[in-house]
């Protein structure tokens, strides 16, 4: 990926060769990797989903993933904690390693790989319980509370850094699903935080919610940030400006390009990026 | 470049860079005039280039509307976003070059009271022609979005300012020479140094043509600099 952008760049504007210009924005991801794929490819059954994706997601940072609907970017998502070994004839080959260790390796449980890489969805799915057992479960499965009150300090510790606490801590025990849409995903991004994970996936988590309910997750995704490493799907483009340091565009199971954000947004070294993110005819 | 897929923002783009091009043919329009209105002694001239300055404004507030609505509707990223940011920039310094031209006209009204002085307005002639001739090769690059073209125009920016400095020196000469020359010799130092001016603009202009085109920045350490005004 990085030699592959490189490469655009020094053949995309040969005018601007003989003269020096400004490269503030290096390919590679500047903080350390948390994340790295490399030739990633996917088959769902007989169709190939995703095509020597190679990407590095820096810990500590916020990863946007962009593309037309069907261009493998929640495919990809997927792969970062093994969601796709629930899907019958889903198959994932190439390596993609969380802190230098292989994901797919026989010694990894996914259960325990999926409280270290939590995932949050587009539809907020609280339990059937109430907003404390919400927060509570993760922790409790996991055995990382050894008493009552370490569960009450973390279920507190999580809402609060998702934002919820005051809204909600007068009513714990009523039911999750009694929340609006916005404090749903809210109460569902505390539940991921719960079992203190390293990396949050986040697979579309606006796209069900109102302006302002989406002005508070964003907010909340970039304090996030400075203790975790958050990976989002978007489709919208001006929600992975806002909310990301670094993006990448998928286009038809490739990724085409990736870099920091601002780059990508004000100059993009593929045409199919360009084209996607202006909205004209790809 | 593919069309947009809503139509009425490819149609708002391409107004806002027509508009910033129409702009750049009446700005050269206004230095040329200024030009020869002081060349010529021509105080008509002169003075239709001060009231059709205005036209000038009007057009930059216009475009500037325009560019400040299509990012807070459309939104525009990439390549469209510098586009809209570029004809912004551009119509301010086009802007610019317009007042530089009244200016000058203006000081033609007094000029042409004075005494004649011949091989000033020579040299005042031979450096206007060449700023408008950058003026009007940057405008082209921008119509045409020929960055090479722009590019030519920034490097070759210290050819204006050779031709400024000598003019300072010859002025000084004049006024040195003969005191009466004085009020005159001030006023042809404030057009050259208009000219000059508007030379920097031009190439302010080449800067923004390349960075709408290629997203890169020019880094102005590295173009050739004459920079020395002792006489």
């Amino acid at each position: 990926m990085t030699a592959q952008r490189e490469d655009a760049q020094a053949h995309a504007h040969p005018a601007a060769i003989h003269i020096a210009v400004d490269h503030d924005h290096a390919a590679a991801p500047a903080g350390a990797i948390k994340i790295r794929a490399r030739d990633v490819n996917v088959f769902y059954g007989d169709k190939q989903a995703l095509f020597d994706v190679s990407l590095d997601v820096p810990e500590n940072a916020v990863t946007a993933l962009i593309g037309p609907s069907g261009c493998g970017k929640s495919t990809f998502l997927r792969c970062m904690n093994r969601m796709n070994d629930t899907i019958p004839g889903a198959r994932v080959l190439g390596r993609i390693e969380l802190d230098g260790e292989d994901l797919n390796s026989k010694a990894i449980d996914p259960v325990v790989l999926r409280a270290r890489v939590g995932m949050v969805f587009q539809k907020p799915n609280p339990f059937p319980k109430t907003i404390f057992e919400n927060v509570a479960y993760g922790p409790r499965i996991h055995g990382i509370a050894t008493g009552k009150a370490e569960l009450e300090a973390i279920v507190e510790k999580s809402l609060k850094r998702a934002g919820l606490w005051g809204e909600v801590s007068d009513r714990l025990h009523q039911p999750g699903t009694s929340l609006s849409g916005g404090q749903q995903q809210r109460l569902v991004i505390a539940r991921a935080i719960a079992v203190s994970p390293e990396v949050i996936l986040m697979d579309e988590p606006c796209s069900a919610l109102d302006p302002i309910a989406t002005a508070r997750i964003e907010e909340l995704i970039d304090e996030l940030r400075n203790q975790y490493c958050i990976v989002i799907v978007t489709h919208s483009m001006a929600q992975a400006a806002r909310v990301s340091q670094r993006t990448a565009f998928f286009h038809m199971g490739k990724l085409v390009e990736a870099g920091a954000t601002d780059e990508i947004f004000t100059n993009p070294r593929d045409t199919r990026t360009q084209d996607y993110i202006t909205g004209r005819f790809g | 470049m593919n069309e947009h897929i809503v139509k009425s923002f490819e149609d708002e783009l391409n107004t806002l860079t027509a508009e910033c091009a129409r702009m750049g043919g009446l700005t050269e329009a206004q230095v040329a005039d200024g030009i020869e209105a002081v060349i010529k002694r021509d105080t008509a001239l002169a003075e239709q280039v001060v009231g059709r300055d205005e036209r000038l404004d009007v057009m930059q507030a216009d475009i500037e509307r325009k560019a400040i609505r299509l990012i807070a509707l459309r939104q525009p990223m990439a390549n469209d976003l510098r586009k809209t940011v570029a004809a912004m920039k551009i119509a301010n310094n086009l802007e610019r070059c317009g007042d530089l031209a009244k200016n000058i006209a203006k000081r033609t009204l007094v000029l042409a009271e004075a005494e004649p002085m011949t091989p000033l307005t020579r040299s005042i002639e031979r450096m206007g022609r060449l700023v408008l001739s950058r003026l009007k090769d940057v405008l082209d690059a921008y119509t045409s979005s020929d960055v090479d073209r722009a590019v030519l125009v920034w490097t070759r920016d210290d050819e204006v300012d050779e031709h400024y400095n000598s003019l300072f020196r010859e002025l000084l000469t004049y006024m040195m020479g003969d005191p009466r020359t004085i009020t005159a010799c001030a006023h042809l130092l404030f057009v050259a140094k208009n000219l000059e001016r508007i030379g920097d603009h031009a190439t302010n202009i080449a800067e923004i043509v390349h960075y709408e085109i290629t997203g890169e920045e020019m880094i102005s350490a590295n173009r050739p600099k004459t920079d020395s005004l002792r006489a």
